[in-house]
Formats: C-alpha cells, structure tokens, sequence
C-alpha cells in the first residue's frame, strides 16, 4: 500500500458515502492517494467517479465519511490554491478570449505558472485570440486543461478530460499531461477507457455502483481485468478443441468467427496457426472494460454485482455488434 | 494572487457583450424623447414634466443597468463556469464586488447621457443640484444591485429574463417611472412610499428643491438594501454545493 505518513499527506478519503434519493452514488469509498501519484478512477458511466470527485473538490457534501487534501478539508485546500480541477460539463466564461481566460484562472493562484508557458504546452496557443464561445469541442476542452494546470495546483483532478475528443486530440493530451505529471504533481483522472487508465496512470481504482471493487498498479489490474481476446475467421471448428489450446481459457463462436479469450495470447496465438492454419482475419486485441468488470465482479454474489454484470454484459453485447 | 485581473476582466466581458450595453443606454433615451418632446411645458409632480421624466428614464435605465450582474451570474452559473471558479481559490465576494463595480459602470453613462437628453430639453439644474441628484440615483440602485444577484443564484437563464424584466417593470410602474403616479394618497401611496423605486423617481424632485430624500426614503432604500443583501448571501449558500 502506499506511505501515508508523508507530513503533506495526499488524499484520503474514508467511508465516503453519498446518496441522491434512492440511488446510492458512492458507498463508504475508502482511499488513499500519495502525494505526486497519478492515479486512474476507472469505471462505466453512472459508477460514482464524478461523485467521488465533485466531493474531493468540495463541490459536494458528503452525506457521511471525510475528504483530506494535504491535510486540510476540501473547500481549505482549494482556497489555499492547492487543488486545479477539469469538471466534466461547463461551457466556458463567456465574451473572453483563450488567452485573457487562462491569465484570468493564473490571477486566482498564489504560484501560477507562465500563462505562455501553459498555453504552449496544451495547444491552446494556436487560437488564443479566439472568443471562448467560437472553439470546437477539442479547443474547449483544452483551454479547460490550461484553466486547471496555469495555476501550478498540488492536486491536478480531471474528471473525464478527453471526453468527446477525436484520437489524435487525446494523444496530444496526454502527452501535455504526461509532462505534467513528472513535475510531482498529485493527478487523479476519472475515465471509461481501460487504454487510458493503463497507459497514463501508477494506480487504477475501479469503481462500480459506487464501490471500489479493485485498487492496484495499473499491469495489476490490467491482468486481472483486461484478459486479451484473439479474434479469427475459422468456420466449422469444434470449439471444444479451440478451449483446449494452451493458452485459451474460453472460446466462443459467432457466425464464422470464433473469439478465444485467454490467459497468454501470445501462446495461444502460436498454437492456434500450428493447428488451424486455416485461420485468417485474425485480431489479438485488449479486453474492453464491461469484460473486465465481468472478470472482476465474477465470484461477487450481492444482488448489486448482479446488477453490474447485467449492466456491463448488455454494454458488452451492444458494443459487438 | 490579484483580484485587480478578476475586476479587469468582468469589466471586459461586461463591454463585449455589446448589444446589451447598447440597448440598456439607448431605450431611456428613446423613451425619454418620445414622451416628453411633446410635453416641454408641463408640470409633473410639482415640478416640470422634462425634469421628472428625465429622473424617471434615468431611474429607468440605471435599474436595467443594476440586475444586469445577475443575468450574467445565472449564465456563468447554468453554463457550469460558477463550479469551475468555485475549486479556485477565487472567493465568491471577489465576484460578487466586481459585478457590483460592473453595474455601476454601465448605470453611469447610462444616467449622464439621459440628463443630457433632459438638457437638450431644457431641463436646468446647477452644478450641485446636478452632483445630488446623480449621486441619489447611483445610491439608490443598492437594492437592485443585490436583487439581481438573488435571481442570479435562484433562476436558470430561461426564467431568469423575464423574470427581471417583470421586476422591473413592476417596480418602475408602482415608483412612477412611466410619467404618471399610481396614487397620491390612501393605502396605495403608503405602498409606493415602501418602495425603492419610488424614492429614486422622486430624486429628481428632491434635488430640484435643494435637498436630499428624507429619512424615510433612505430608510427605505436601507431596508431593502439589507433584506436583499442577506437573500442573495443565502441564495448565494444554497447554490455553492449540490446535495
């Protein structure tokens, strides 16, 4: 686990619960962050990521359970500058140009950094005369990144930051943000996709109806979620001897095409071609999230994991087709 | 940390958004030239019906000019840019003081170019009455300046036009501003007499004569100032968290 005794002391978060009516949004959320770890709140739409955040920024009360940044509650840490966040929803402040809004966010911080420096680093340079209202989807989102990083915060929190961007705009993202990053700031993002979560953070939390159901370095929670899955054109196979294969733990059979999904792919792969030369229009690829939360939330036995697995089976199913 | 850069721009945005700044000076002065062109020499209230009217689209404006801040709260706040200051180290009074500076920016020339309207139609005070009776008005917009902001933080934006236009409408109407008063004695003058608005119509009245308004019209003003203030400061509490 991780050193909590550091005077700073990161982020805790404990019994963090949180209810709207009926629905249990976040329930007694137990959490740890080191300072300058970047940590990944990984988990499907409506699992309580945006809840946990809006708590760990002060936006929310919790109904029971306690948030520390570095030591002081929320609303202090954010009056002390320390914490910079990239809310999921919100239109920018109107009738101002990038530039005047990002020196804006810089003026409110007690260290911010060079408002030049910023816009250079996440692109924003390239339309800073630019009305805030007048940028597509991409150049809004950011000038968002620079509004949260201008201000030099501790805690860097991004609640879905490469929602609605195309592929390219997400890998330049991320690269702003792995820069970002290695200067010691504490990051927390909140994201859907398994790829992202992987490649950009120490730390994956997934979360689901508002528990955490696995917390670990992020290969940890790769292997145990993300089995790969080779994917072949292979028509009149007895699947029985494909979930033989070394390497296959289950094998499955759409149409002409059969899906192994497996514990070593690469294993799996070789015997497959020395076996079924046949085989063509083969894809080895990542499990999707729903299939990890299916793996993850597999032996779990409350009627809420049945409920996920209903959710995600039906999200898996969708995405298929 | 510098609040003059949060002040700045609030200013800025205020400018930018040039339609309403346009048609929050131009409506007194049309409504002003309409109506009192044809009425040069008439009496209105003890005094000249160019002198009254000209207060009364002063107030006019300058009351347009005050709840503005609140539209521009209940936009930043529907769009979601009021939660993304809120996890700055930005403090909400900051805000709030420099929508106040704001409001009095556009009530200012709003107010001057409406007595230069008053002039050109022969409307004459000296140098001091003139300094009492603008500083009258801009004291007399506190209520409306907090009434903006309590509507800013309680309504969406779809609610919140017409929602300040009726106010302010239904405060010029029973203050006098439309030219004509809605009584002068009985139950319904001691209503108007509550009323801030009135006091501000009244103004022109006041510094004709030399004077200020007397006691009860600050006290009024006062009054309505505190209520409002200390709605906006819970509306203000009710809208910072969710749930």
């Amino acid at each position: 686990m991780v050193d909590n005794n550091a005077p700073a002391g990161g982020i805790v978060l404990s019994r963090l619960s949180k209810s709207y009516g009926q629905v249990h949004a976040v329930r007694s959320i137990d959490l740890t962050i080191a300072p300058g770890e970047t940590v990944a709140l990984l988990g499907p739409n409506g699992a309580g990521k945006t809840t946990t955040i809006d708590m760990i920024l002060g936006l929310t009360h919790p109904d029971a359970g306690t948030v520390s940044v570095f030591g002081r509650p929320p609303a202090a840490a954010v009056r002390a500058g320390w914490v910079g966040g990239m809310l999921q929803t919100g239109s920018l402040l109107e009738h101002l140009k990038v530039r005047e809004l990002v020196t804006l966010m810089a003026s409110y911080y007690p260290h911010p950094l060079p408002v030049a420096d910023v816009m250079r680093l996440t692109g924003a340079d390239e339309f800073a005369g630019q009305l805030t209202t007048k940028l597509s989807g991409g150049q809004a989102q950011r000038v968002r990144f620079a509004s949260a990083l201008v201000g030099n915060p501790d805690l860097l929190v991004l609640d879905e930051p490469t929602a609605g961007i195309d592929v390219a705009g997400r890998h330049e993202f991320w690269q702003a943000m792995r820069a970002v990053a290695g200067q010691g700031k504490t990051v927390l993002f909140a994201t859907h996709y398994l790829e992202e979560a992987d490649a950009y953070a120490d730390r994956i939390v997934l979360i689901a109806h508002g528990q955490i159901i696995a917390d670990g370095p992020a290969t940890e929670i790769k292997a145990r979620a993300g089995a790969r899955m080779i994917r072949a054109t292979l028509p009149g196979i007895d699947l029985a001897a494909l979930g033989a294969l070394p390497g296959v733990v289950s094998a499955d059979r759409h149409g002409d095409a059969v899906l192994l999904s497996c514990s070593d792919a690469d294993t799996a792969l070789r015997a497959l071609l020395a076996s079924f030369p046949a085989a063509r229009d083969i894809e080895v690829r990542g499990g999707s999230l729903e299939e990890a939360f299916l793996e993850l939330t597999a032996d779990e036995e409350t009627a809420d994991a049945v409920n996920v697995h209903a959710t995600a089976g039906a999200v898996a199913a969708g995405g298929t087709r | 940390m510098s609040t003059a850069t949060h002040f700045k721009y609030e200013i800025v945005r205020t400018f930018r958004n040039r339609i309403f700044y346009a048609v929050t000076l131009a409506l007194p002065l049309v409504l002003f030239y309409a109506i009192a062109t044809g009425q040069r020499s008439a009496t209105q209230d003890g005094v000249s019906f160019p002198l009254y009217f000209m207060t009364a689209m002063a107030v006019y404006g300058a009351m347009f000019a005050a709840v503005s801040p609140g539209a521009r709260l209940a936009r930043d706040r529907s769009g979601g840019w009021t939660r993304q200051q809120r996890i700055t180290p930005l403090r909400a009074r900051t805000d709030i003081a420099a929508k106040v500076v704001t409001a009095y920016l556009i009530a200012l020339p709003s107010v001057v170019l409406v007595f230069l309207a008053g002039v050109s139609l022969g409307v004459r005070l000296d140098a001091t009455q003139w300094l009492e009776l603008g500083g009258l008005l801009l004291a007399g917009l506190t209520p409306f300046i907090a009434l903006g902001i309590v509507l800013g933080y309680l309504l969406s934006v779809d609610a919140l036009t017409p929602a300040i236009g009726g106010v302010v409408v239904l405060f010029a109407l029973v203050g006098g501003v439309y030219g004509f008063q809605l009584a002068h004695s009985g139950p319904l003058f001691d209503v108007m007499k509550a009323i801030p608005s009135y006091w501000l119509v009244q103004a022109g009245k006041t510094a004709f004569g030399g004077g200020s308004w007397p006691a009860q019209g600050w006290i009024v003003i006062a009054a309505w100032t505190a209520v409002l203030v200390g709605a906006a400061t819970l509306a203000y509490r009710r809208s910072a968290v969710r749930g």
